[in-house]
């Protein structure tokens, strides 16, 4: 079971590096939403420095959402999805592979973005290493919760935007929490509290989101 | 019972005599509660405006009840394949999202008075319009897939998604700026709302619920009525 999982993966992580621009589109969007920011409430750099890096944050979120559209509808399309079924591995572990795939190919990509995003902002240099954790976690979070938001609209007239209702609740807490982690290492808070938070949520994602893609991948395909 | 009931056509014919009686209860209870609204005293505090909590409390703890009624309702469908369960997860959802709706409205209302401002960034305020959110989200999902059984399944598993992930969300928000007043109903050594208030509350809470209940047969009946309809449809078209 481990070398077709590992087999998939590296499809996967290829096809998401590679295909269609890759992380490019993701990236550029992350950057256009952080040039539109100064452009909507001014050029102040006291206004800017306040709220850079929850903004970051609220474009990492938009930016994770706008890639995960594609991520089961490609191989569902060109029943990729069929011929992976007739394997040894569970729809779960399918789906788990397919999410931590897109985590690398966008959200790591993203994350590594998100300190130089923030500074170019306005926010203190010293956010830098705490801004880079804490978008990994989120990003995490982001890709999973995302993938059961994708599963759920598969095949479903309206993908896209669809999918950004029934996600952007979820994605609340990470925000909530990697926000409030930044504003803690500001104000020289414990950031400890945040950053467990943070993870947990992480955590959680990883282990609720397999089952539910798993049972929405099982009902968009029979 | 539960099974009993499972047959849609039982169903309609155990339940379709109670609705008039559930109708009529519900007209009496919402006469009785606005009676006593207007009857009880007003609040040192607050004035007249406390009156518009005996409608705005009842309608929030009813869009957290039928959200959870969805998400059980959601389950039996999903796991047991309870073919009513999926109907009534469907014809729960809007009924969810107008007492939400009504929550956050009457929240307004009051809140323009008493804390100058209609909305404040507060936890659960902020909590209430996610819980919103979730509900439209539901409503979208089910109304973009077109197979009945597949828009039933993939709900369901929303649902339940939302059962685990709402709590987080709501204490996250909490966590992040609460300025709401805190639980006053249900907390250690009884109430702490004056009883004169606590009676309007709790009548008018049975009113909320009693209407649930009729709205929900209702819509019910005529979800299933327009499956038959649709079944039907679609055996005249095949011959």
């Amino acid at each position: 079971m481990i070398r077709p999982a590992l087999t998939l993966l590296k499809r996967d992580l290829g096809l998401s590096l590679t295909k269609g621009g890759g992380p490019l589109l993701a990236v550029g969007f992350y950057l256009t939403l952080m040039a539109m920011i100064p452009l909507s409430l001014g050029p102040d750099q006291a206004v800017l420095s306040r709220i850079a890096a929850g903004l970051t944050w609220l474009c990492l979120a938009l930016s994770s959402l706008l890639s995960l559209e594609r991520l089961f509808e490609r191989d569902y399309e060109d029943a990729v999805f069929d011929t992976l079924r007739l394997g040894p591995l569970p729809l779960e572990l399918i789906a788990l592979l397919k999410c931590l795939s897109q985590w690398f190919g966008t959200g790591v990509i993203l994350s590594l973005m998100t300190p130089i995003v923030m500074i170019i902002l306005g926010a203190p240099v010293s956010l830098a290493l705490m801004g880079l954790v804490s978008a990994f976690l989120g990003s995490l979070s982001f890709a999973l919760i995302g993938g059961i938001g994708a599963s759920l609209a598969l095949g479903s007239r309206k993908g896209g935007v669809l999918m950004a209702l029934l996600v952007l609740p979820f994605y609340v807490p990470p925000v909530i929490f990697g926000a409030g982690l930044m504003q803690a290492v500001q104000t020289s808070a414990s950031p400890l509290q945040a950053l467990a938070f943070l993870a947990a949520y992480a955590l959680f994602a990883l282990a609720l989101g397999p089952i539910a893609m798993g049972a929405a991948l099982r009902g968009a395909l029979s | 019972m539960i099974n009993f009931l499972a047959n849609p056509e039982r169903f309609t014919r155990v339940t379709r005599p109670l609705r008039p009686w559930l109708a009529g209860v519900t007209a009496l209870l919402f006469v009785w509660g606005l009676y006593l609204c207007f009857a009880s005293p007003e609040d040192y505090q607050q004035g007249d405006t406390v009156r518009i909590m005996y409608v705005h409390v009842p309608a929030a703890w009813m869009g957290l009840t039928v959200y959870a009624a969805m998400g059980i309702a959601s389950f039996f469908g999903l796991i047991f394949r309870h073919a009513l369960a999926d109907v009534a997860a469907k014809a729960m959802a809007p009924i969810g999202a107008v007492f939400t709706g009504l929550a956050l409205l009457t929240g307004a209302l009051w809140g323009m008075p008493m804390w100058g401002t209609p909305w404040q960034w507060d936890g659960r305020m902020t909590s209430e319009l996610i819980l919103f959110l979730f509900y439209i989200g539901y409503i979208a999902l089910h109304a973009s897939i077109e197979d009945e059984v597949r828009a039933a399944k993939s709900t369901a598993i929303l649902a339940l998604v939302g059962l685990v992930n709402l709590p987080i969300v709501h204490f996250s928000v909490q966590w992040w700026n609460s300025l709401h007043q805190g639980d006053s109903i249900f907390v250690k050594g009884g109430p702490t709302v004056a009883p004169d208030m606590l009676w309007p509350l709790f009548v008018m809470v049975a009113a909320y619920h009693a209407l649930f209940a009729w709205l929900f047969l209702v819509r019910l009946d005529s979800e299933i009525l327009a499956r038959k309809y649709r079944a039907l449809r679609a055996r005249l078209s095949f011959n």
